[in-house]
């Protein structure tokens, strides 16, 4: 058994529990505990440290104090808290003068961080923690060849590549082949799905997002599956919103890699969490599964 | 664009005194980062003419555009940039100074809603996105609101909509705020 500081992120207790859900049961499945943070709050996210970067680093750090007292790596699953998560403890060892003012602001609260806390997102535990051929062995649903596309979006692997390449990574095709699905190639699979733009600068985002899903259908995607709740969020809840605006008929479920394990893995369905998902995947999975 | 020559030094001094600007000056104007940006073509000034300009010293040019609210922070440029810049961060100190002087463009809504954002991390400790979502649109855009009923009755529908946020335990919210007074106590990073 691995075990592992969890850190769940507000997406996950909100719009995204099926991610939260579905990754606890794919974990269980590989011999992994995923033990939540207790009492973790909100990484503060790149809003906050365009406001006031200081508050946000200390966020992040009240965070990675409570961590460091556990000792296991600290797994966040959103890729916005991953990156914040990071970048903190990246500033905090670069700048003596930020380490020295995080480090006033966490004693105030009767907390210390000493920097050893490694951050990681859930994909790179899932794609290089465990074989493979482990993951293989685990399969208990047949996928038939289901053809998806791999979403990484922007934030799991730039700006520091840590587990694989800024531009064309290959962390979630090993996983998607592995479940006996089929990762498609498409160029778009690591550009930007619009984050939290879709709020305050709409047409934009929606540009963005119809780029994308246009280019993977146009690569033979049956759905698509993704590593952040933004980007889930933002191609599944706006997709209807995206075909009225371009008058087209996109209807491809987007679902988070998670789930795809899930399902592979015959896990309870309550768990999967299909029934979260905006864009039915359910019939698309059902016409490829051959128990 | 009007290049001004004798431009003053003090904005560059500003960026680059923020943590990630310091690079600025490394810039060799090859635009690597205006060809990777899924925005360029929706900015007043490209990410190379916005370096170019805040090396001209052009603050208030600068400041008052809307290129770096329309950075998506997606990093591209900054794992292209071959001087080892990073464009996101220089971005990123731009939005806070145009909003820490008040020169943000009225035709971005994007400030409402960091602040929004920020000052739902101290009160809340946690971002609950429907209390975010309505008041952001209350506050700037209700047309907006009623284009995204849909989107939010499709979320409700899935069992994705949570009228009632989860809240931190009163304890660790005060640990929060005690840390995060601090934190404002010291008026910055730099």
């Amino acid at each position: 058994m691995k075990y592992y500081s969890y850190f769940p992120g507000c997406c996950m207790h909100d719009d995204s529990p099926m991610y939260d859900s579905s990754a606890r049961a794919v974990a269980k499945v590989l011999d992994m505990e995923l033990i939540e943070l207790d009492d973790w709050n909100c990484c503060g996210s790149t809003p906050y440290t365009v406001v006031d970067e200081l508050s946000a680093f200390c966020c992040c750090a009240r965070n990675l104090a409570l961590a460091e007292k556990r000792g296991f790596d600290l797994v966040a699953a959103c890729s916005d808290c991953y990156l914040i998560l990071n970048r903190t403890d990246q500033h905090f060892k670069e700048y003596p003068e930020i380490k020295t003012k995080i480090s006033e602001a966490l004693a105030a609260g009767g907390l210390e961080y000493n920097g050893t806390v490694r951050v990681r997102h859930i994909l790179d535990v899932f794609a290089n923690d465990i074989s493979m051929e482990d993951v293989k062995a685990k399969v208990k649903v047949d996928l038939g060849g289901l053809k998806v596309a791999p979403y990484y979006g922007c934030q799991v692997v730039r700006p520091t590549p840590n587990f694989d390449d800024p531009e064309y990574p290959q962390s979630l095709e090993r996983i998607i082949d592995s479940l006996g699905a089929q990762s498609i190639n498409y160029p778009m699979k690591t550009r930007c799905c619009g984050g939290s733009l879709i709020l305050s600068e709409e047409e934009i985002a929606l540009g963005l997002m119809y780029k994308l899903l246009d280019n993977a259908v146009a690569n033979g995607a049956e759905c698509i599956a993704t590593v952040c709740p933004f980007c889930q969020l933002n191609l599944d809840a706006y997709q209807s919103l995206l075909n009225r605006k371009f008058k087209t008929n996109f209807h491809l479920p987007v679902l988070f890699f998670t789930q795809l394990m899930a399902v592979a893995f015959g896990v309870d369905s309550k768990a999967v969490g299909l029934k979260m998902n905006i864009v039915s995947a359910e019939k698309v999975i059902a016409g490829h599964i051959t128990k | 664009m009007e290049i001004k020559l004798h431009g003053s030094n003090d904005f560059i001094q500003e960026i680059s005194s923020m943590p990630g600007g310091e690079k600025i000056n490394l810039c060799i104007q090859c635009g690597t980062c205006s060809a990777s940006c899924p925005n360029a073509n929706k900015m007043d000034y490209t990410p190379r003419e916005i370096i170019a300009m805040a090396r001209a010293g052009m603050r208030e040019e600068v400041l008052s555009s809307n290129s770096m609210w329309l950075c998506l922070s997606c990093y591209m440029c900054t794992v292209r940039c071959p001087r080892g810049i990073v464009p996101t961060y220089i971005m990123h100190a731009l939005e806070h100074l145009a909003m820490r002087h008040n020169l943000s463009t009225p035709r971005t809504h994007t400030p409402v809603l960091y602040r929004l954002f920020s000052d739902t991390v101290y009160k809340v400790g946690l971002i609950p996105r429907f209390g975010c979502m309505s008041r952001f649109y209350l506050n700037v855009n209700p047309f907006g609101a009623v284009k995204a009923i849909p989107v939010g009755l499709g979320l409700l529908r899935h069992g994705r909509l949570q009228f009632k946020a989860k809240t931190l335990k009163p304890q660790a919210k005060r640990q929060l705020q005690t840390i995060l007074d601090k934190a404002k106590a010291f008026g910055g990073a730099s």
